[in-house]
């Protein structure tokens, strides 16, 4: 089981507080797809992505952002067992959308970098430490049913 | 790999990144040990709290490093030279920190440029600190 400290929950409780999903998970998606191309062969379906601007241009991408970002809800309301809250969705993962689970950390990291540049320094050495360790045990359970 | 337009604007940026690099250095450098606790062990002779002047000299002489490889990308290995001998014979960094230590400076980055940290630049800068690593890694083995 992870351990969490107080002042972690604090900042991830924070974190999510503040956050405004449609403009952070779109931002996220978007910047995944422009930095990382090879993501691009799980959207075949979402229309125009031919370049920079059609990405960031694309409501479905926008849509998709948004939803990716409320997925992580669940596992901020039940931080104490993040593993066994993505089983369903790691089986969708693995099964249906045949998602390389590498990816998850690519997203996850753009992720923080995206939130990097809406809070500038206020988001400390402390605060990336702690989003990160958060991000990576739920990158870790969404992996978990590939087998 | 990286187009021309691409280098140009890696080294516009370190160019402006240069008056700032003790600042710039040492918050990357913070966010990496706090981060990745691992990579301290490699700096076991210094003071590595929050605004040590330890990680502003150290961070300061990365970034210059790192400026002056974005002058001339297309030819690192000679820039980086020196580096690679120091890297590779006498401080054996396991080079998965340089990943950590390329994404740290990614989020510094992102904290410092805010929205002109665009999605494009970053691709760019993923790639060039990916080929910096790979190239101060070239003598490892």
């Amino acid at each position: 089981m992870v351990e969490w400290t107080d002042s972690e929950r604090t900042i991830i409780n924070g974190i999510f507080a503040n956050l405004n999903y449609e403009d952070i998970g779109a931002k996220a998606l978007c910047r995944c797809l422009i930095v990382y191309p090879w993501t691009l062969r799980y959207f075949g379906a979402f229309g125009n992505l031919y370049n920079a601007e059609a990405i960031i241009a694309n409501p479905m991408i926008a849509a998709h952002g948004t939803k990716i970002l409320h997925g992580l809800d669940r596992a901020l309301k039940n931080m104490d067992d993040i593993k066994n809250t993505y089983t369903t969705l790691s089986e969708l993962h693995s099964e249906k959308l045949r998602v390389d689970p590498d990816n998850f950390r690519l997203l996850a990291d753009c992720l923080s970098i995206v939130i990097a540049a809406e809070m500038g320094y206020e988001f400390t050495p402390e605060m990336q430490a702690a989003w990160q360790k958060f991000l990576s045990v739920v990158v870790s359970a969404l992996g978990r049913q590939y087998h | 790999m990286l187009s021309k337009k691409e280098k140009e604007l890696i080294a516009n940026v370190w160019e402006r990144l240069t008056p700032v690099a003790d600042d710039i250095g040492a918050d990357a450098l913070l966010r990496m040990f706090t981060t990745f606790p691992g990579s301290k062990s490699y700096f076991s002779h210094l003071d590595l709290r929050p605004r040590s002047p330890h990680l502003k000299t150290r961070g300061k002489r990365i970034v210059l490093a790192i400026a002056e490889g974005a002058k001339d990308i297309d030819h690192l290995a000679v820039a980086l030279a020196p580096l690679q001998t120091l890297h590779a014979y006498r401080l054996r960094i396991d080079p998965s920190n340089f990943k950590h230590f390329s994404h740290c400076m990614l989020v510094t980055l992102a904290c410092y440029l805010g929205d002109r940290f665009t999605p494009v630049m970053h691709a760019a800068m993923d790639k060039f600190l990916s080929a910096f690593a790979a190239v101060l890694a070239e003598k490892f083995r």
